[in-house]
C-alpha cells in the first residue's frame, strides 16, 4: 500500500494486516514510554481543510508515538484563506519534504485527486472527503468490534451490525459498508427514506426504514450524528420525531443481545440520535473508539512510512 | 537448499539448551531475579525452551516473555514494510530483574541492538545477558553474547538456518551455501 484513500480498496487480508499491526502498536500506549523510534526522521503533514478535533489529534499523536515530525495545516488563518489551491498548497508540501499527507477535505475525491495528480510524492491518507469515505474511522470501528465481538483475532465473518442515522451525509457509513463487508460482517444500513443515498442498491447491505425490527439481531449497533451543517433542506419533519423513531435510548438498548455493544464515531448529539443515559451506558464503547483510533492510524502510518516504500502487497 | 549441511541435530540442540540453562542459573546465582525474553520467532521458542528446563531442574517457573525489535530495526527502510511479531512482557516487569535475551542466531549484533534499545523503552533491568544457540562470527557492533549453544565459523556468503520443531518439522541447524 502506498496510500490509503478509501475503505473500499482494501482487500481482506490488509484489512486484517492492518488490525493485527494495531494490536501489537497498542502495547506501546500501555508502557509509560509511549513512543517508538521508527518513524524518526519522517514527516506527517496534518492538512484539514474541515474543522475536526479527534480525528487531527488522533493522527498527531499516533504520529508522534512513532517518532515522526507533525506539521499542522489547517485551512483557517492559512493563504488558503487567500484562495490558495490545493495543487499549490501541494506543491508548498512537497518542497517542505512531506513524507505522508493527511487530508480532511469538504469535496468527495480530494484525497484521490493529492494522490494521484502527480503532485507530490507523499502518502496520502484520507481522513475524510465531503460525503465519500473516511477509512481510518471504519478501521477504528472495525478494531473495537473486533476486541470485543471477535477476541481471538481474524476477520468479523458472521458478525451482523446495523449503522443508524444520517447514511446520506456520512462518509463513515459508507466507509464501514465496505470494510465490514471486506471482513465478512452483514451490514444494515437504518434510516428515513430521506437520509438513505441514491444507489445504495448496489452497496454491499441490507437497508430497513426502521429501528426497532433490527435490534434483538445485531451484534454491533452503530449510532450516526444527524449532520445538519451539510443539509440544505429538510430530510424530516422534526428533530423530535427523528428521535423518537431512530434514537438509541435506554429501551430500545435493553432490546439489544446481551453482548452487543454500542459504537458512535463522534461528536454525539445526546437527546437526538443516542440518548444520554446509553452514551454513559457500560455497553457504549466511545471512549474506547478514540483510544483504538490512535492505535489504528499509528498501524497505518507504520504500513505505509515504515519501508522502503516499493510495494509489498 | 540441495547443499545444506547439517550442523547440529536435535540432540546435539538438546545438549546446548541444557548446558545453556546451567550456565544462566549458575551466573545469575539462582533464578529469583531472571526474565527470559525470546526475539521472535524462534528466538521466542528457544526462551520457552530453556525455561521449561529450568522449571525441570529447579522446579521454578521462571517468567517468560517475547520481545518484537521490528519496530526498533535500523534497516526498515531498506526493505519492505514487515509485519510486526508480538510482543508479551512478563506482567512483573523486567525493572531490577536480571533479562536474558534469547535469539536463534548471532551475526551482525543489529538484532540485539535493537534489542536493548527496546528494553530501554520498557524498563530497566538490574542486567541484560544474551543467550544464542548458534554464534555464528561477522559482528558489525561491539556485542557479544553470555550464553553460546555453538560457535560456527561461517563465510559471510553461507546461510545459517536453525529450525525448531515448534514451527518446522524437526530441530536442525543447517548450513547452506548462498545462491549455491
Amino acid at each position: 500500500m502506498r496510500h490509503l484513500l478509501s475503505a473500499g480498496e482494501i482487500d481482506r487480508d490488509q484489512a486484517v494486516l492492518i488490525l493485527d499491526t494495531a494490536a501489537e502498536l497498542g502495547a506501546v500506549t500501555d508502557r509509560s514510554i509511549k513512543k517508538l523510534p521508527t518513524l524518526r526522521g519522517r514527516t506527517v503533514v496534518n492538512l484539514f481543510y474541515e474543522d475536526s478535533t479527534r480525528t487531527r489529534i488522533s493522527f498527531e499523536a499516533a504520529a508522534k508515538r512513532l517518532s515522526a515530525d507533525v506539521l499542522n495545516f489547517s485551512a483557517k488563518g492559512s493563504s488558503v484563506s487567500k484562495g490558495e489551491s490545493l495543487k499549490d498548497t501541494a506543491l508548498t508540501l512537497q518542497a517542505m519534504g512531506a513524507d505522508a499527507v493527511v487530508l480532511r477535505h469538504g469535496s468527495s475525491g480530494a484525497a484521490h485527486r493529492l494522490a494521484h495528480a502527480g503532485w507530490i510524492d507523499a502518502s496520502v491518507i484520507n481522513a475524510g472527503d465531503g460525503t465519500h469515505e473516511h477509512p481510518t474511522q471504519a478501521l477504528l470501528d472495525a478494531f473495537t468490534i473486533r476486541r470485543h465481538l471477535a477476541p481471538e483475532g481474524g476477520d468479523l465473518a458472521g458478525l451482523s451490525v446495523a449503522i443508524v442515522g444520517d447514511i446520506l451525509h456520512s462518509r463513515v457509513a459508507r466507509s464501514n459498508v465496505h470494510l465490514l463487508t471486506t471482513l465478512g460482517a452483514r451490514v444494515t444500513l437504518v434510516a428515513p427514506p430521506t437520509l438513505i443515498p441514491v444507489g445504495v442498491e448496489s452497496w454491499p447491505c441490507a437497508v430497513s426504514y426502521e429501528l426497532d425490527p433490527v435490534l434483538d439481531s445485531v451484534d454491533a449497533i452503530m449510532m450516526l450524528r444527524v449532520q445538519s451543517e451539510r443539509m440544505q433542506a429538510a430530510y424530516f419533519p422534526s428533530a423530535l420525531e427523528y428521535s423518537r423513531l431512530y434514537g438509541l435510548d435506554a429501551a430500545r438498548l435493553s432490546r439489544l443481545p446481551e453482548h452487543a455493544i454500542v459504537l458512535h464515531p463522534g461528536p454525539m448529539n445526546r437527546g437526538m440520535e443516542i440518548s444520554a443515559d446509553v452514551a454513559d451506558s457500560s455497553r457504549a464503547v466511545m471512549v474506547e473508539q478514540v483510544a483504538n483510533g490512535v492505535n489504528v492510524r499509528m498501524a497505518v502510518l507504520y504500513l505505509l512510512l515504515a519501508g522502503d516504500g516499493k510495494d509489498a502487497g | 537448499m540441495d547443499s545444506a549441511r547439517t550442523v547440529l541435530d536435535d540432540a546435539d540442540i538438546s545438549r546446548a539448551i541444557r548446558r545453556i540453562v546451567h550456565e544462566i542459573v549458575e551466573t545469575a546465582k539462582g533464578t529469583e531475579s531472571l526474565v527470559l525474553l525470546g526475539i521472535p520467532t524462534r528466538g521466542a521458542y528457544l526462551a520457552r525452551r530453556i525455561a521449561d528446563a529450568i522449571t525441570g531442574i529447579d522446579g521454578v517457573e521462571v517468567p517468560c516473555g517475547t520481545l518484537d525489535i521490528t519496530l526498533y530495526r535500523d534497516d526498515l527502510r531498506l526493505r519492505a514494510v514487515r509485519p510486526l511479531e508480538p510482543t508479551s512482557i512478563p506482567p512483573d516487569g523486567i525493572d531490577g530483574r536480571i533479562v536474558v535475551l534469547v535469539d536463534d542466531v548471532l551475526y551482525s549484533g543489529r538484532t540485539v541492538r535493537a534489542a536493548l534499545d527496546a528494553l530501554n523503552d520498557i524498563g530497566r533491568p538490574a542486567a541484560v545477558r544474551l543467550a544464542v544457540l548458534v554464534d555464528r562470527g561477522h559482528r558489525e557492533l561491539p556485542i557479544r553474547p553470555d550464553y553460546v549453544g555453538k560457535n560456527l565459523p561461517t563465510a559471510v556468503k553461507e546461510n545459517v538456518a536453525v529450525k525448531l520443531r515448534e514451527v518446522d518439522d524437526l530441530d536442525a541447524v543447517e548450513l547452506s551455501e548462498v545462491g549455491a
